[in-house]
């Protein structure tokens, strides 16, 4: 297992020597995706310029929500984002290559793709998160104090689910870009706003049998002590990573059944 | 033990196709891409398998190499049902997929050798004999560049070395010299060639290239439309599909006779009739009578006997396999 951990430690750092390798592009790449999450504050900020409540949460308020949301797919982004190239594997059979090293196939994939100027945007988004926390009221107990840094890796774990599950639909469909964005980056999305704005089927669907109101929204409920004016009782808001597992569950399972399907049809 | 590396039985892998028959209905058809495929190896031969585009080559290394399963057969590679022990026969085989590159493509190749190295989990000693063994014998003088700026002959020697580097039992090669030039062309025949006169890699190579199989392969087997229509040395596909010797004739007279010898077809003339290419078929007739033959009819100047290509037994036994059956006409909107 540490054996296992090493040989992928070491095709990180190839990878990273690899993007290093450009070094203008590299420097490039990375202050561009540094500001990425600086944009979607402003898309918040716009919204606040016209309200000063959103579904009776405060701009700082709904700031946490966000911070927790775009730290999550940030993180879930530098770990496992490199999955959705799956479609070119599978397209250009390039799956074959990685079927024949003595390594699971998603380690490979994700670490044979990692993209280390993802980071730069991990790094904002927890600066966002630092920024929020410090503008809201909370009262902090030790339950409070434990869930300010798990909210944001639950929410990457979350992601990472999402990632993976929703890139592996390329295996049956492989032009199935567009709809994997609408889960990941439509996730992120939806998350960073509280759950009480949206309505009816829209807000059962993703919120609830999605399970995306447990990505930011109850995490920031949780820490600001606001009740869920949804009406969930008051334990339900702790409950995001458990809801997190059940995610990466299912992703696993579907993960499986890709690859099984790619081995039983080919490219 | 048996010294059999690869054993397959009856292997088959059957496609889905579904294709449009009207404007919103669609039929499915099952197609047998690799239909009940016989093939035992042993250890140490290099095994030329052949079959036009689409025959099923590819299909059958993929399942031997654990990569696809079978839909039907038996197949055991180094004593390992290929698709349940993928992790653990990827140890013991070398694969190189003409395209699907297993190197780093922006670092150094080097880097990519060190790499092969962990995940191949191979101990340092053995690598660096092998290594120092590959670059001497493929003439890897090109450690240091970066494998994007390497010429695709550079490529595919690094690739024969990454993919030997952890001394594998068994080597698969599918086209390794597409598109080469005659020198890389060369250096990978020779590596191959010493491979094999060493006789501890099992090697399966899929070409086009005939001469690859003029100079490499003492076996060949020929798949079409997924079955095995030729499994034995050059020589015997030669005599089976009847290897025709060609005898041209510079004539002084345009010959106008028929000739009524066994076995022998006129097969082209010049517009003067002057030019005559013969060939003979098995040996009904050898060159020499069919020479003697002409002289008394017309008076010869030059005469040339071309000895049997490949390239044509090959295009024979391809267009002499099993027909393809008649495709049902659409039935009319």
């Amino acid at each position: 297992m540490a054996e296992t951990l090493a040989i992928y430690r070491r095709i990180l750092g190839a990878q990273v020597r690899s993007f290093a390798s450009y070094r203008a592009s590299f420097a490039i790449d990375l202050m561009t995706n540094g500001l990425v999450p600086l944009t979607d504050v402003a898309a918040v900020a716009a919204v606040f310029h016209v309200t000063r409540t959103l579904g009776g949460f405060t701009a700082f308020e709904v700031l946490l929500m966000f911070a927790v949301s775009s730290t999550g797919f940030a993180l879930a982004d530098l770990a496992v984002g490199q999955i959705e190239r799956i479609r070119q594997y599978v397209r250009q059979g390039l799956l074959d290559a990685v079927l024949v090293r003595p390594l699971s196939v998603f380690g490979q994939l994700i670490t044979v793709d990692f993209q280390i100027r993802r980071l730069a945007r991990v790094v904002v988004s927890l600066g966002i998160y630092a920024f929020a926390l410090s503008h809201v009221d909370i009262t902090w107990s030790p339950g409070r104090l434990v869930l300010v840094g798990l909210a944001p890796v639950s929410a990457a774990v979350f992601f990472a689910a999402v990632f993976t599950a929703s890139a592996t639909v390329a295996f049956w469909w492989i032009d199935s870009g567009e709809f994997a964005n609408g889960f990941t980056y439509g996730g992120r999305d939806f998350t960073a706003y509280p759950v009480n704005v949206y309505s009816g089927l829209f807000r059962w669907l993703f919120a609830y049998s999605l399970g995306f109101a447990f990505v930011a929204y109850y995490p920031a409920l949780a820490l600001l002590g606001h009740p869920d004016p949804i009406g969930l009782p008051g334990w339900a808001v702790w409950t995001s990573p458990a809801v997190a597992l059940v995610a990466v569950a299912v992703a696993a399972g579907v993960w499986r059944l890709g690859v099984r399907q790619y081995r039983s049809t080919g490219s | 033990m048996s010294a059999l590396v690869i054993d397959a039985r009856g292997l088959r892998r059957e496609f889905t196709v579904s294709r449009r028959v009207g404007r919103l209905r669609w039929r499915r058809d099952t197609v047998a891409a690799v239909d009940g495929v016989d093939l035992r190896v042993e250890r140490g031969e290099l095994l030329g398998y052949l079959g036009p585009n689409g025959a099923g080559k590819s299909t059958t290394l993929k399942m031997l190499t654990g990569v696809l399963v079978p839909s039907g057969g038996f197949v055991e590679v180094c004593g390992l049902v290929p698709v349940n022990h993928r992790v653990r026969l990827s140890r013991r085989i070398g694969v190189v997929f003409g395209q699907r590159s297993q190197l780093w493509w922006d670092l150094p190749l080097r880097e990519s050798f060190e790499l092969a190295r962990h995940i191949w989990r191979v101990p340092p000693a053995d690598h660096a004999a092998r290594l120092a063994r590959f670059v001497r014998d493929l003439d890897l003088s090109f450690l240091d560049t970066p494998v994007r700026q390497l010429s695709l002959g550079q490529r595919m020697r690094a690739e024969l070395t990454v993919a030997l580097l952890h001394g594998p039992e068994v080597l698969f090669l599918d086209e390794p010299t597409i598109g080469l030039d005659v020198v890389s062309k060369q250096a990978v025949r020779a590596f191959l060639t010493e491979l094999r006169d060493r006789g501890d890699t099992t090697v399966v190579l899929t070409t086009h290239d005939l001469a690859d199989i003029e100079r490499l392969c003492r076996r060949i087997v020929v798949i079409d439309h997924g079955r095995v229509v030729h499994d034995g040395t050059l020589t015997e596909l030669h005599e089976r599909y009847g290897s025709r010797r060609r005898v041209v004739v510079q004539l002084d007279e345009p010959l106008l006779a028929q000739l009524a010898l066994p076995g022998v077809t006129r097969e082209s003339a010049s517009p003067d009739g002057r030019l005559v290419t013969f060939s003979l078929d098995g040996s009904a007739t050898t060159a020499g009578e069919l020479v003697a033959t002409l002289a008394a009819s017309v008076p010869l100047r030059d005469i040339s006997v071309a000895e049997p290509e490949i390239e044509d037994v090959i295009a024979r036994l391809y267009a002499s396999g099993p027909a393809t059956p008649p495709q049902p006409r659409p039935p009319s909107a």
